[in-house]
């Protein structure tokens, strides 16, 4: 309904382009200064090669856009064990942070393209290989998204040396196996999920047929209503105070399950006064230090006053812990390592570490 | 079924019957706020009752409400100044409206929700500064004058636009839903979460603002013979990708600057953001900088790892994405209390990912009996729509349904009919019927009917 030919804007915008192509240089984009430019301007610009190389970096199922490379399962571990195994756990089978990614699967469901253990409730998690049909998602995402606190830190070779190690894992390749653009593609036929997928449904295009129907029938419609589930008892407090959710005026309330507490909002001008933004609480968002660290509650790593506690009246602890922060530590606060924190710069790290002993105020 | 013929005229009961057990006790604590509340909704009959409970805590009630009487400070003082709040903000006392997350939903806050919190707000537009919040690795506050859209792939010239160009172009504003599909995913298998923000929130309805896909698809050149598919990819650390089909694209797709008359929040993805009207929440990529233009979908982590529907089987419904048509009463819902028996106005939201709403019918028993509620205004395409419709509560027992209708003849389904086809484990797209119990005591809460 907004084909160009409704447009005619459009038509000039191309002729404009052309015109004023050889004009524009790349770069040459807004007038920063606030003064007007009476050259014609066109809209829009050919992206060059060497940008769309930049960011062209999505990988299809039958590999198109799969860069040439290649990293063996060796080489996978070790990169695995500094960058990947603090939220995934060692073995990829981790629960702490993520749901697991290796697991659930069998050398019958390798076989078969099927895993067997998605029709039963036979494993308590869905893990990422029991779900994958094609092993291009898994490049794509590791090289895009990964690590968690440093995306697009790997490079195309140390993305294939990851994956062999993740199928490694998965007892798709054996321990000596080396990924690369072409052998990547005899392991696509053994991807234990890679007939699980259908697109037989009525969820993808507007005109898709629904598969669950209901009449609006108005009178006398079922003979007995029964109450099936009800809400678990611990439940109706997990979430908070309803009292505290709603307003406390108009037609209802929430429900006050903490009797005895008042309803915040009005009473005490609300919680404003935890808004004090700090810059190097700021700082270690922007790091990525609170992805697996909380102030005062241990997260995935230990809580900063709980650092601070420890090395409590210790001089040497400032150097230790940028030290630390650097290169990666484990076993301090038990067995999930911190990995090697290698996109902050060391004087933001000390200014960081020094803000954690003093109990990151 | 009542009626509110003589909702008018009915008499208040005295408040030790409209009360609930804990908010007496709280009255006869002395909480001074609350009893103020409870002379709003008191009629004039109840105060001597009240006042008489209360002692000396209120100024001759026989007289008056003392907030009447007794002129309060904002009648007798010099008010703030203009631009007091260059950016205004919602009234302190309505510090209680606020997006929040679920406990226990995600261990890393980065990849987390927030839930917009449906039972407090009003009409279609939910206020940008409640929009619910999904992200998969953290939100990013992006430099406008650096952001770029790239256009590569099936086109005549691979291009690149700043928000100088995008806005250069011609713009349409356009009033739509955003769900995510994974919204009342935690319902599938049994009632989890107790109120409608936790069950529903991840639901917002904005006026969205920018330039129709096409248009720039166009601008192009783009290779409509071979064209299929489109992935749009976001420029925060997770580049989040989807596929998004060739006619839904080239149909109301919008490459999104304006959010509710004002640029987009950056947790809405400012600078820029795909809206795809009537699909579901991770197809309408934030902080959009890449659209790629291929002849097969990209099956990306988002299409084959989550956001998958797992059907009984065993197998995985890939790349759904319509947002069938679905309801929810959001007040009175669950977690809250009504203040007294009498007269309600029931209201909730109703929207089809196909169209737009053609009738919404609600039950007050569980739906043995349907009633079709009023439409507030005139339903819109793929957006939220209001309805709302009378109920005297008689202080018995009752079960509240909406169930919405679109303008295919589709009808929102039970929970059982869900199950019987895609079972209880397929997490996306639950749009059952919610039933929310009143008890006697007039508390509100989740439960699922047969």
């Amino acid at each position: 309904m907004f084909r160009s030919t409704d447009f005619f804007p459009v038509l000039t915008l191309q002729r404009a382009v052309v015109l004023a192509a050889l004009l524009v240089t790349v770069g040459d984009i807004s007038a920063k200064d606030g003064s007007s430019d009476v050259t014609v301007k066109p809209i829009g610009r050919a992206a060059t090669a060497a940008e769309i190389k930049a960011w062209d970096i999505d990988v299809r199922p039958d590999f198109q856009g799969l860069p040439a490379g290649s990293g063996s399962v060796e080489k996978g571990q070790g990169i695995w064990d500094n960058r990947c195994a603090s939220c995934h756990g060692t073995f990829a089978e981790s629960n702490e942070i993520f749901t697991p990614l290796v697991g659930g699967t069998t050398k019958e469901d390798q076989k078969n393209g099927r895993v067997a253990a998605l029709a039963g409730n036979t494993v308590p998690q869905r893990t990422t290989f029991m779900k994958v049909a094609t092993l291009s998602t898994l490049y794509d995402y590791i090289h895009r998204a990964m690590p968690w606190n440093a995306p697009k830190s790997l490079s195309t070779d140390e993305v294939y040396a990851v994956l062999a190690y993740l199928l490694n894992l998965a007892e798709i390749v054996p321990d000596d196996f080396v990924l690369n653009q072409n052998t990547i593609r005899d392991v696509q036929s053994r991807m234990p999920n890679r007939n699980g997928m259908t697109r037989q449904h009525g969820l993808w295009d507007n005109k898709g047929k629904p598969d669950v129907h209901n009449t609006a029938c108005m009178q006398h419609c079922a003979t007995e209503v029964s109450i099936i589930s009800t809400l678990p008892d611990f439940a109706r407090t997990a979430n908070g105070n309803p009292y505290e959710q709603n307003r406390n005026f108009g037609a209802v309330r929430g429900v006050n399950t903490e009797p005895g507490k008042s309803g915040g909002a009005g009473s005490t001008g609300g919680d404003q006064s935890s808004h004090g933004a700090d810059s190097l609480h700021q700082l270690a968002n922007a790091s990525g230090c609170l992805a697996c660290h909380a102030v005062s509650s241990k997260l995935v790593g230990p809580a900063f006053t709980d650092v601070a506690a420890y090395y409590k009246g210790n001089d040497g602890a400032l150097a230790a812990l940028v030290a630390k922060v650097q290169t990666g530590g484990q076993g301090n606060w038990g067995q999930i390592p911190m990995p090697a924190q290698v996109q902050i710069n060391k004087s933001q790290i000390e200014q960081l570490v020094g803000w954690i002993l003093k109990g990151a105020p | 079924m009542g009626d509110s013929s003589n909702g008018r005229n009915h008499i208040i009961k005295a408040p030790e019957n409209f009360l609930t057990a804990a908010e007496i006790t709280q009255v006869e604590a002395g909480r001074r706020d609350f009893l103020r509340n409870a002379f709003i909704t008191a009629s004039s009959a109840a105060l001597a009752s009240l006042s008489s409970r209360a002692g000396a805590q209120t100024s001759r009630p026989e007289v008056g409400d003392p907030d009447i009487l007794n002129l309060p400070s904002w009648s007798t003082t010099l008010g703030k100044a203009v631009a007091t709040n260059p950016y205004g903000l919602p009234s302190r006392y309505e510090a209680n409206i606020i997006r929040r997350e679920s406990p226990g939903l995600s261990h890393v806050p980065q990849a987390s929700v927030a839930f917009t919190p449906l039972q407090s707000t009003f009409g279609i537009i939910t206020p940008s500064g409640l929009h619910f919040e999904r992200h998969h690795q953290g939100w990013q506050d992006i430099d406008p004058t650096r952001h770029r859209l790239m256009i590569n792939g099936l086109v005549k010239t691979p291009k690149v636009y700043s928000m100088d160009d995008l806005m250069r172009l011609p713009s349409v504003s356009r009033i739509h839903f955003l769900e995510c599909g994974a919204n009342t995913a935690m319902e599938w298998g049994n009632v989890a979460v107790p109120t409608v923000q936790y069950t529903h929130g991840m639901l917002s309805g904005s006026e969205f603002t920018g330039v129709p896909l096409s248009v720039l698809l166009d601008d192009c050149g783009i290779d409509l013979k071979k064209a299929a598919y489109i992935l749009a990819e976001g420029a925060d650390g997770s580049s989040m990708t989807r596929t998004i089909g060739i006619e839904r694209a080239l149909d109301d797709v919008i490459v999104a600057y304006g959010q509710n008359g004002e640029m987009l929040r950056p947790e809405n993805g400012y600078p820029l953001r795909l809206v795809v009207p009537g699909v579901q929440g991770v197809s309408w990529v934030k902080w959009l900088r890449r659209i790629k233009v291929g002849d097969q979908p990209f099956a990306t982590k988002d299409e084959s790892v989550h956001y998958v529907d797992l059907m009984p089987g065993g197998m995985l419904r890939q790349y759904t994405a319509v947002q069938e048509a679905k309801s929810v009463i959001t007040s009175p819902s669950g977690g809250q209390v009504l203040t007294g028996r009498g007269r309600f106005n029931v209201t909730g939201l109703a929207w089809s990912g196909r169209g737009k709403i053609k009738r919404v019918d609600v039950s007050f028993d569980g739906g043995r009996n349907w009633r079709t509620a009023r439409m507030e205004g005139t339903p819109l395409t793929k957006a939220l729509t209001r309805f709302n419709i009378d109920w005297e509560w008689n202080g018995e027992q009752a079960i509240l349904q909406s169930r919405a209708i679109d303008d295919t003849g589709y009808v929102q389904p039970k929970i059982g009919q869900l199950r019987e086809v895609r079972g209880k484990r397929s997490i996306y797209h639950n749009n059952a019927i919610q039933s929310w119990l009143v008890a006697q005591n007039g508390e509100v809460s989740n439960v699922q009917v047969d």
